[in-house]
């Protein structure tokens, strides 16, 4: 694994640049995504009381973390099911490789699981002898084209039909000119079935651990994750420790939050619920922590481990919708990824933080309420006293921070900052090395009247409740 | 790995908050589950009798070879005993199966291996049939997830419409992986 420095503005800009298709389509295919959840989530009269539940579970378990893991470890070996300890990366793709070894498994077809992402699992398994077909649609696209998933949800959101039409021609001889999502689904389905049908082993990660039960919940619009467990004699379960929730009866909260905050769904096509093998064949689970018991530890950022990948911070997010997610250099992009990432490695994800124009509209969608937007600012914080930007936004940065602590200096600065703009150059605002942000975008007009010179003037006009 | 958690741990430990149902009293159910299911891209059916039930099934499905099924209210012309290995139901062009229950808020029907025989025959068929009692249908997914018991089934899923993807292009399109379509007869019994 590379520790290069992400430049995440400089890659953002290449997407950018590339065409004038390619960011105006994600863009707005994602703005749609969000408009969907807007739609569904305000239909529920308790969707405020559900993202307040949804979130105490989480912190609840997350504060009893020990005892609901070995809880579901427990049932889970009641049931028959097997269950692995991996503590790091490495340990989770050895114990894979030495399940799928000792059944002589050489085809394996899986499901998305972004842990398994997180473990760079594919070419681990690839390089030793095993062929891995991703059967997920967009998890599938993304590994015809040697990328790793833009999105969570939507991994592919970043390419579009013409894209996947010319890979399709490419990789699995469909042709060329028909650019059409049915005909190239229908291709993918054709060409997976087989693949199904033949492989020893299947894999599949886990939206939700239930520790009183010990079973596992995957959630997938495509039927992929099922129709690969019900035909393998072998499945594996990649489970990060996060994943608990205490009881059945939680899944009722967290599955009318997930899909709807997701894709604008009232759920997921399949939601299934995997409790012990199915007759004469074995079931594995790897319980797996990979940096999450580090983070648990840290004040500012455990609460961050209540995140059920739904991805809908992405989806609002101003700056994700322009920059397309390879651009973080990273398994999670976006806001939630600008969070999660940094804890891995703090010098290569060090510019993520200030890839983000705090709108705090992540913060308002999270079905598990994280304070994303908080989170990211004490991330700047951290890379701040770590000295770890570049060179312009220390400069920037530094300045803000004594601004935002002495409220005065920001109203003096507000209103020498609209003078400035009005006569600084383009040259010194947009410039390429001390500005990597400027550079597709202007800033807008400032207002003549600031918010507060507004709101000190007309607050007394509003009808007295 | 249980020392790395303990130690980690945050020392404010926050409780476990109770779970309202979110039930409304007065509730058409079925009429909320037509709504939800037809939004999922299923279709729905009332059916008065078995002739009416395999007349509406020879309508729908003029070109279906292979049917199988699983239950004892429908005959199909595969049967799920002489299947020995799940991937022999890849030739099925309908599969008939009865849910234990629906969820009204979402149009989710309740499949285990018990209703399923066979689990692979609900994602290998090409269209499936699900016959489902009208008074079987729960309110939400709380009222749901207290109907089902996962200590009785080792395999047990919410099947919410037919297969989807919006993976190519953002364009949605039924039938992914597993069933184009998604039929629910409304049936007590045939």
């Amino acid at each position: 694994m590379s520790t290069t420095k992400v430049k995440v503005a400089e890659n953002a800009a290449k997407f950018i640049q590339q065409d004038d298709i390619h960011e105006k389509l994600h863009d707005q295919n994602l703005w749609n995504v969000r408009m969907r959840r807007d739609t569904v989530a305000s239909a529920i009269p308790e969707w405020e009381e559900l993202r307040t539940l949804a979130s105490r579970i989480k912190e609840h378990t997350l504060t009893h973390l020990d005892e609901y893991v070995l809880q579901f470890a427990d049932n889970a070996e009641k049931r028959g099911i097997k269950v692995h300890w991996a503590s790091t990366a490495e340990d989770h793709n050895r114990i894979v490789y030495e399940i799928l070894a000792s059944h002589q498994v050489k085809r394996l077809v899986k499901s998305k699981s972004m842990l398994q992402e997180e473990c760079h699992m594919a070419p681990y398994l690839e390089k030793r002898g095993i062929t891995l077909t991703e059967t997920d649609l967009g998890e599938r696209i993304q590994q015809l084209s040697g990328q790793d998933p833009s999105h969570i949800v939507m991994p592919a959101i970043h390419q579009t039909k013409e894209d996947i039409a010319k890979l399709f021609a490419e990789k699995i001889g469909t042709d060329p000119n028909k650019v059409d999502a049915n005909y190239l689904t229908e291709a993918m389905r054709n060409n997976a079935r087989p693949k199904f049908l033949e492989a020893e082993a299947t894999m599949t990660g886990a939206n939700f651990a239930i520790a009183e039960t010990g079973s596992f919940v995957v959630c997938t619009n495509e039927g992929n994750a099922d129709l690969g467990a019900a035909i393998a004699p072998l499945h594996i379960a990649s489970i990060g420790i996060e994943k608990m929730v205490p009881k059945v009866e939680d899944m009722g909260v967290f599955i009318r939050l997930l899909s709807r905050s997701a894709v604008g769904t009232a759920a997921t096509q399949y939601t299934s619920h995997f409790s012990g093998p199915r007759k004469g064949t074995e079931m594995h689970i790897i319980l797996t922590d990979h940096g999450r018991s580090h983070r648990l530890g840290l004040e500012d950022f455990w609460s961050s481990l209540k995140c059920i990948r739904c991805g809908a911070c992405m989806n609002t997010c101003p700056v994700y919708r322009r920059s397309g997610g390879l651009s973080y250099g990273a398994t999670y992009s976006g806001p939630i990824g600008i969070i999660l990432d940094p804890s891995y490695d703090e010098d290569k994800y060090s510019e993520l933080p200030f890839h983000s124009s705090l709108c705090g509209s992540c913060t308002e969608v999270c079905p598990v309420r994280i304070d994303i937007a908080e989170q990211i600012v004490k991330w700047r914080k951290v890379m701040s006293a770590k000295k770890k930007l570049p060179v312009g936004l220390r400069l920037a940065f530094g300045v803000t921070g004594t601004v935002f602590k002495y409220p005065w200096v920001f109203r003096t600065a507000e209103a020498a900052g609209k003078w400035a703009l009005k006569f600084a150059p383009d040259a010194l605002i947009y410039n390429k090395t001390l500005n990597a942000w400027g550079r597709q975008r202007k800033l807008p007009e400032f207002a003549d009247q600031t918010f507060r010179d507004w709101y000190l003037k007309n607050r007394n006009k509003e009808p007295k409740a | 790995m249980l020392a790395a958690i303990r130690k980690n741990m945050p020392k404010d430990k926050v409780a476990y908050p109770r779970l309202p149902s979110f039930e409304v009293a007065g509730k058409d159910l079925k009429r909320t589950f037509e709504e939800s299911l037809s939004k999922a891209g299923g279709k729905l059916f009332d059916i008065a009798n078995k002739e009416e039930a395999l007349q509406l099934f020879a309508e729908l499905y003029p070109d279906a070879k292979v049917v199988c099924s699983a239950t004892a209210e429908w005959t199909g012309n595969k049967s799920l005993e002489e299947v020995s290995a799940p991937g022999e139901l890849e030739n099925v062009d309908v599969a008939v199966i009865r849910a234990r229950f629906g969820v009204a808020e979402t149009g989710m029907v309740w499949l285990t291996e018990h209703e399923l025989i066979v689990n692979s025959l609900a994602f290998l068929a090409q269209h499936l049939v699900i016959l489902l009692d009208p008074d079987e249908i729960s309110e939400n997914m709380h009222t749901a997830y207290r109907r089902v018991d996962l200590q009785r089934a080792d395999y047990g899923v919410f099947v919410m419409g037919p297969s989807a993807t919006a993976d190519v292009g953002a364009v949605l399109v039924r039938g992914a992986q597993g069933p184009r379509s998604l039929s629910l007869f409304f049936t007590k019994s045939l």
